[in-house]
């Protein structure tokens, strides 16, 4: 089953290169035209996204250098330990939504230090693979477009994120 | 709601550097924020160049509308305000799909261009849409199905089996993913309401 997974992700984008352009000239396309007309909106949309990446990121980034996120956790472990969250991952819950290199390297580390069979490699590995980095792609999404009113896009993210987290713990108790 | 955590992010970081006697961290921080964020904008460059072609090329040979055609009724469910066979619910398609199979860089410009498409059937061109929210929603808890990266690590560190947690990975996605959906919705009756 993952092996046939697998082939699908290798073939998928190649096979859409392929046929995408023998249907478009099938169908009269002036495909080569048509390709840079439709291109030529990449430069201004990635460009837009710049001041809404930069607001969020330096944002992020001042968190992470200023020790911000070992108060948080101090504060918070209490009341999740209550719940059944194990101290050691909650960093990688709080960093996972903002930023997703910092909260693989969380990963990465509890992994080597717990092995990466134990309850928490296994646990911390689903809850890497479960979850996006939500604030990303809300800056990255909106700001494409000029959107700066988020609406309740920002809770039904976080919603979603702490739905997997709690269900990352269920299950990985459940299978293992 | 995101003006306050960006308000949240920016005050306890300066405040905690400060009572931990670091504060030169932070402008060194912000300065590298920021840097990381152009970076990351001019690296958009080419793949969203690159697929706003081939996308725009698939909508010219009807593709586009053929994909968002067969999957019509699960798609008018989630997104009830966007017309049917609109290329929004195309771009939208593909989107989700390239999450599913972890094709990370179609995935994002694929993203961009649903929200293009979706931008065009907004009223108003600086709030988010009800579609929009669901889009979103949708995305952040996509099921990817094969988590490459931290399959990657655990091989690294010597699992036993680093592909035992696709399982556990794909359920816990399947379940927040419905969560999603069951939200956005009571999230979107509170809002419209409220307006």
């Amino acid at each position: 089953m993952l092996g046939i997974i697998a082939e699908l992700s290798r073939w998928a984008i190649p096979v859409i290169l392929l046929i995408v352009p023998l249907v478009a000239m099938l169908r009269g396309v002036k495909v080569y035209e048509t390709f840079v007309d439709g291109a030529e909106a990449g430069f201004a949309t990635a460009i837009k996204t710049i001041p809404y990446l930069v607001a969020m990121l330096v944002a992020i980034s001042v968190f992470r250098a200023s020790g911000a996120m070992e108060v948080l956790v101090a504060a918070l472990s209490p009341l999740l330990n209550y719940v059944g969250l194990p101290a050691e991952v909650l960093p990688h819950a709080v960093m996972r939504p903002l930023s997703g290199g910092a909260a693989l390297g969380i990963a990465s580390d509890i992994i080597k230090t717990h092995g990466p069979d134990s309850f928490l490699g296994r646990l911390v590995s689903t809850m890497q693979g479960s979850c996006d980095t939500t604030f990303y792609i809300l800056t990255l999404y909106f700001g494409s477009v000029g959107i700066k009113k988020y609406r309740y896009s920002v809770i039904l993210g976080l919603v979603a994120d702490l739905t997997t987290l709690i269900a990352s713990i269920f299950i990985i108790n459940m299978v293992f | 709601m995101v003006n306050i955590v960006w308000l949240l992010l920016m005050v306890s970081g300066i405040i905690v550097a400060a009572a931990n006697g670091n504060i030169e961290v932070i402008t060194k921080a912000a300065l590298e924020g920021a840097n990381d964020a152009v970076k990351i904008s001019f690296s958009l460059i080419a793949i969203i160049t690159f697929w706003l072609g081939i996308m725009k090329l698939a909508e010219e040979a009807g593709l586009v509308r053929a994909l968002a055609w067969l999957v019509r009724p699960l798609m008018r469910f989630l997104f009830p305000s966007v017309p049917k066979d609109h290329p929004a619910m195309g771009a939208i398609v593909m989107n989700l799909s390239a999450n599913i199979l972890g094709l990370g860089n179609a995935a994002t410009p694929m993203g961009l261009i649903a929200m293009r498409e979706l931008q065009k059937l907004n009223r108003n061109s600086d709030t988010a849409s009800d579609a929009m929210c669901t889009f979103l929603g949708l995305n952040t808890a996509c099921i990817t199905l094969i988590p490459t990266t931290i399959i990657g690590i655990r091989l690294l560190y010597g699992s036993a089996d680093p592909t035992e947690i696709v399982g556990p990975t794909i359920m816990a996605t399947a379940f927040s993913m419905s969560v999603a959906i069951v939200v956005d919705r009571l999230l979107r009756l509170i809002y419209s309401s409220r307006r």
